[in-house]
């Protein structure tokens, strides 16, 4: 039996041993606290530890496991929430109460729990790695589809068990290889979190992911399978905007990763996704959501699991033929932790104490995101969502220029916006997105033929903005000529009316593509008329005096989703009106 | 089973070594003897199979090799625990100093607590009146929160702090009474002196647990202080049902003594000298707030840090915020101009206030009143640097009236005495009474129905403000 030499933190260290083996699941101690190996070379054996060392002697045994850090994958994941690796709160709080105590092993998987299951094979069929041979629903809107691992042989199924009611442990099908060797399998698969899981290919990116959100759907639209970044300092809503998103979006599953965030924070979400109904299904949220819950007081290595065991709990998802959303909240505080435990392992630091395989480790983790096409054939994708908390707000720091990197899309969030509280506070200066090449089709197509031109429009003007706002700090907009008058009008409509968005209304918090393009057409028409007008020789002040900025901006709450047809009615009404006034 | 050792190997700043010793448990504790019998408290932070390293809580004066005696307790900092603490002052270790004697403890419990489950907690959403206007309707503090003071050197957050604690009322009644737990983490004694004092005059002396570490007491012990007065805060809350508001100042000079004991172990520093730990170590201070299901009680956190040269961009207020559920930002100018308190609104926030205010909690047009008065004061910021440059005469009336707006507002609402307490009656009325001093246009965050209700442009000068 091997022993524990030494302990510093969440870092342990083994001597004169030679039978672990990178990155095994070890147990450390006599609590058995959960660990993972990190190093290893003649003399020494590195191993960081999930949970609080305290009270951890020199001496106390060290166990492998001879498996890698790894996840349970079957039904049940869906609707629960867990810790970084996998531990399920629920059963944790039945264990220890309210406060987690170290060296708590509980079952992953609730094993007791029956599932319907419709076995989709029969004795005598060809399966292969990646091949579904039995559904159940997970939740009512999840159907979970058991598939054959990715790294099965496959062959001839030899015996199936009934349909009907079975637990994750029961066996479900045997399957003999070209060899004749036999396999059983029920219906739990278990992954090492840190090899992405295979696909038969990548697929273009060519899809939306569409959140209600109008500045980002319109402005720095995210693709399906795509990644997307979301940095911005404290208080500028990266949580309030991942909420939105994990509310709204139109993935299949959220996976909503709580990485070194608050406590209460994923209380709120615990509480309010359960009482919010999916427009959708019906159903309340927490129907599709994957809770992971690493609060910023509990292990610092578990913290940097967290992300590995989120990402591959979705691409297993994936490979049933789903869209997958995750949000990880923050990314910060995950490249921190890697941060403490290099410095623990007194590796030689690259930028502000960073180790130097930050970048990799955040490229390793956005190429995970992915269009695919499955091993089993499906279609299915993984987008990833990721919030920055840059230190001091200062958006040249390592993990933000590295994210950046990996990135094509980018939500910056700023300051100014956040204080004169303008949600989201997007900045749709500094924001791109990669992307709107990609999935402009998709918006031709389904939206309206010129949602593309009409997006470009509203964008230069806000950009034109941007410019003139430069001269109206220095001189006060008074001096501007009356087009560039109307143009700085017209913005304020597009930044008050369009992007700044209510998420405590009930109608603003989503909206969908269709009223989207029509917000944009009759601002843009607005703006036309204005100018018209203009031309012939109306005074901007009376143009104002008609109300109708004030109206545009207001029509967010006036207009109701589901009568789109009172924009008709609004332009109509409009066009009388400008086009009837006389010099 | 205790261990006893005698000698040192090494001793480093405030750290001792230990050679040839076995047993000894990670973050466990010890006491140091010296050769005149007085005793040091002092807690391992690394081991191995044969060499201990020790902090030492009072430092190293007069320690030598041979000097000493170690006995290791086999246990990690435990602090005695029972309902007769309040009321009662400790030293940043938990060792009581007001001559009182010792407390029979009911209990002990591991200082450093334990993560609380997230599904085990209940999502705060009970506003807790503080009588304050820009506190109240701005940046409402719920209980159970955790909500920063961000103040500079010579800003008055002392007397902020303490008129929190003077008229904080909670709206309804459950709950075992209210206690203050209040840790002082190398605080001027004056300062200290100010606390116990005010809390003397304002009869709630009674209701306060404090834990004091001055200036010139040992760095090893101020960060025992606040796990100290936590691990209080949380046994009268959790297990006697009592509502804790916990005020931890200077939390600057915490990290200082993170950053201190950290560069003494020869650990690889990160931004500004601190340990590359430091957001977990502030974590592990801050999460410790919170409602835990089945209990009644409550632990509401304010910790006040004093920004450096006011950077808010500083490590320890940049950390801070990314963990704490919003924060107070208090501003210079504002000080100078004689505005009490100087609370600078705009990058001052409250996380949980969402939910905790509106219909059923405070007042149903609580919500767009903050909305519209931050939106205005945005505003205000705008016009005001357009004056410094073209002169305020050449203003547009549109901001000129924001201006206007901006001097009422700072003078009636942000400003208040230190023994003011305002119902939110009270301040959301103000506030709509200095709205109406825009034009109602300019009011683009209010629907048609809040103006008809609270346009007034003649309130001001009803309550007398004009």
């Amino acid at each position: 039996m091997d022993k524990i030499f030494s302990v510093n933190g969440p870092v342990v260290k083994v001597r004169n041993t030679k039978s672990f083996s990178m990155q095994e699941m070890v147990y450390v101690g006599k609590k058995r606290l959960i660990a993972e190996v990190i190093g290893v070379n003649a003399d020494e054996t590195t191993i960081q530890v999930y949970e609080g060392t305290t009270g951890l002697l020199p001496g106390e045994p060290v166990e492998g496991t001879g498996a890698p850090m790894s996840v349970t994958l079957a039904p049940g994941i869906i609707t629960n929430i867990f810790d970084g690796i996998e531990r399920p709160l629920l059963s944790l709080e039945k264990l220890s109460g309210a406060f987690i105590k170290d060296g708590a092993n509980v079952e992953l998987l609730d094993t007791e729990k029956k599932y319907d299951t419709t076995i989709t094979v029969k004795a005598g069929d060809k399966i292969s790695a990646g091949d579904v041979y039995a559904t159940c629903p997970e939740t009512p809107v999840v159907v979970h589809k058991c598939m054959l691992p990715p790294n099965a042989s496959g062959g001839e199924v030899t015996w199936v068990a009934s349909d009907g009611e079975h637990s994750i442990t029961d066996d479900i099908i045997r399957v003999r290889d070209e060899y004749g060797r036999e396999t059983t399998y029920n219906m739990i698969q278990k992954w090492p979190i840190r090899i992405p899981r295979p696909c038969k290919e990548r697929l273009p990116i060519s899809r939306p992911l569409i959140t209600g959100q109008r500045v980002i759907d319109t402005i720095s639209p995210i693709a399906k399978g795509g990644t997307a970044a979301i940095p911005g300092g404290f208080g500028t809503g990266k949580t309030m905007t991942q909420h939105q998103l994990a509310k709204w979006c139109d993935a299949d599953i959220i996976i909503y990763i709580g990485c070194g965030e608050r406590g209460n924070e994923m209380t709120q979400v615990l509480t309010e996704f359960s009482e919010l109904i999916d427009p959708k299904s019906g159903r309340p949220l927490t129907d599709r959501t994957m809770l992971i819950a690493n609060t910023s007081n509990m292990p610092v290595a578990a913290r940097e699991a967290s992300i590995y065991t989120g990402i591959t709990v979705a691409e297993y998802y994936r490979d049933m033929g789903y869209h997958i959303a995750i949000m990880a909240d923050s990314t910060s505080r995950w490249a921190e932790a890697l941060r403490e435990i290099s410095g623990r392992l007194e590796e030689m630091p690259a930028e502000e104490g960073f180790p130097a395989y930050l970048p990799s480790r955040i490229a390793d983790f956005y190429e995970r995101a992915g269009y695919i096409k499955t091993l089993g054939g499906a279609e299915g994708s993984v987008t990833i969502i990721g919030a920055v908390s840059p230190q001091g707000s200062d958006f040249s720091e390592p993990v933000t220029q590295n994210t950046k990197r990996f990135v094509r899309c980018f939500l910056a969030l700023d300051k100014s916006l956040a204080y004169a509280r303008h949600y989201p506070a997007i900045n749709w200066n500094t924001s791109y997105s990669e992307y709107v090449e990609d999935i402009a089709p998709y918006f031709s197509e389904n939206v309206a033929e010129d949602f593309m031109e009409v997006r470009q429009r509203i964008n230069s003007i806000l950009s034109k903005e941007n410019e003139l706002m430069e001269i109206v700090k220095l001189m006060g907009s008074d001096v501007l000529p009356d087009d560039q008058k109307l143009l700085i009008e017209t913005a304020r409509v597009i930044r008050v009316g369009f992007l700044q968005q209510n998420a405590f209304h009930k109608d603003d918090t989503f909206v969908d593509l269709k009223k989207q393009y029509a917000m944009m057409k009759i601002i843009l028409l607005l703006y036309d008329k204005c100018q018209q007008a203009a031309a012939r020789g109306v005074a901007v002040s009376r143009l104002k005096e008609t109300g109708w900025f004030e109206r545009l901006i207001k029509m967010k709450y006036d207009i109701p989703n589901d009568k789109p047809e009172m924009f008709d009615s609004y332009s109509a009404e409009l066009v009388s009106e400008l086009d009837g006034l006389e010099v | 089973m205790s261990l006893k050792y005698i000698g040192l190997s090494e001793i480093n700043g405030p750290l001792v070594v230990l050679d040839g010793v076995s047993g000894i448990g990670y973050d466990e504790m010890a006491q140091i003897r010296l050769s005149d019998g007085s005793r040091r408290l002092a807690r391992v932070v690394e081991v191995d199979e044969k060499r201990a390293v020790l902090q030492v809580f009072e430092g190293t004066r007069g320690l030598s090799l041979e000097n000493t005696e170690t006995r290791f307790e086999g246990k990690p900092m435990e602090l005695p625990l029972s309902p007769e603490m309040v009321g009662r002052i400790f030293n940043g270790a938990g060792r009581p100093i007001d001559g009182l004697g010792d407390i029979f403890p009911e209990k002990t419990a591991d200082i450093n607590g334990s993560p609380l489950n997230p599904v085990s907690r209940v999502y705060p959403q009970n506003y807790i009146n503080t009588g304050i206007s820009s506190i109240d309707a701005l940046t409402t503090l719920i209980r159970g929160q955790k909500l920063p003071i961000f103040s500079g050197s010579g800003l008055s957050h002392n007397k902020l702090a303490v008129q929190i604690v003077r008229q904080a009322k909670i709206a309804d009644e459950s709950g075992k009474g209210f206690a203050v737990v209040f840790g002082a983490m190398g605080v001027k004694n004056d300062v200290a002196d100010y606390f116990r004092r005010q809390f003397e005059e304002t009869g709630v002396l009674s209701r306060v647990v404090m834990f004091l570490n001055l200036s010139n007491d040992p760095i090893i012990e101020r960060i025992l202080t606040p796990r100290c007065a936590l691990t209080c805060a949380e046994y009268l809350a959790f297990e006697k049902n009592m509502h804790i508001l916990c005020i931890l100042t200077d939390m600057t000079s915490y990290a200082e003594a993170v950053r201190e004991f950290s560069s003494s172990k020869g650990e690889i520093p990160g931004r500004k000298g601190y340990p590359g730990y430091l957001y977990s170590d502030l974590a592990s201070i801050y999460e410790r707030a919170g409602i835990v299901k089945g209990a009644e009680g409550s632990v509401t956190q304010i910790p006040i840090l004093t920004m450096p040269n006011d950077d808010i961009t500083h490590p320890v207020p940049d950390l801070t915020g990314y963990i704490t559920e919003g924060q107070i930002v208090l501003d210079r100018t504002l000080e100078q101009e004689g505005v009490y308190p100087a609370v600078s609104i705009l990058p001052s926030l409250s996380r949980l206030m969402k939910d905790g205010i509106g219909e059923g909690f405070t007042r149903e047009d609580h919500q767009t009143c903050a909305n519209q008065l931050f939106a205005a004061y945005a505003r205000v910021q705008d016009a005001k640097a357009l004056a410094s440059v073209i002169g305020e005469e050449e203003l547009s009336d549109s901001d000129k009236a924001f201006l206007n707006f901006g001097r009422l507002f700072e003078k009636h609402f942000l400003g208040q005495d230190f023994n003011e307490n305002r119902t939110i009656e009270q301040t959301l009325d103000l506030g709509w009474a200095l709205l109406s001093q825009l034009p109602r246009e300019e009011l683009d965050r209010v629907d048609d129905e809040h103006l008809e209700k609270f346009y007034d442009p003649s309130a001001l000068e009803r309550a007398g403000l004009a």
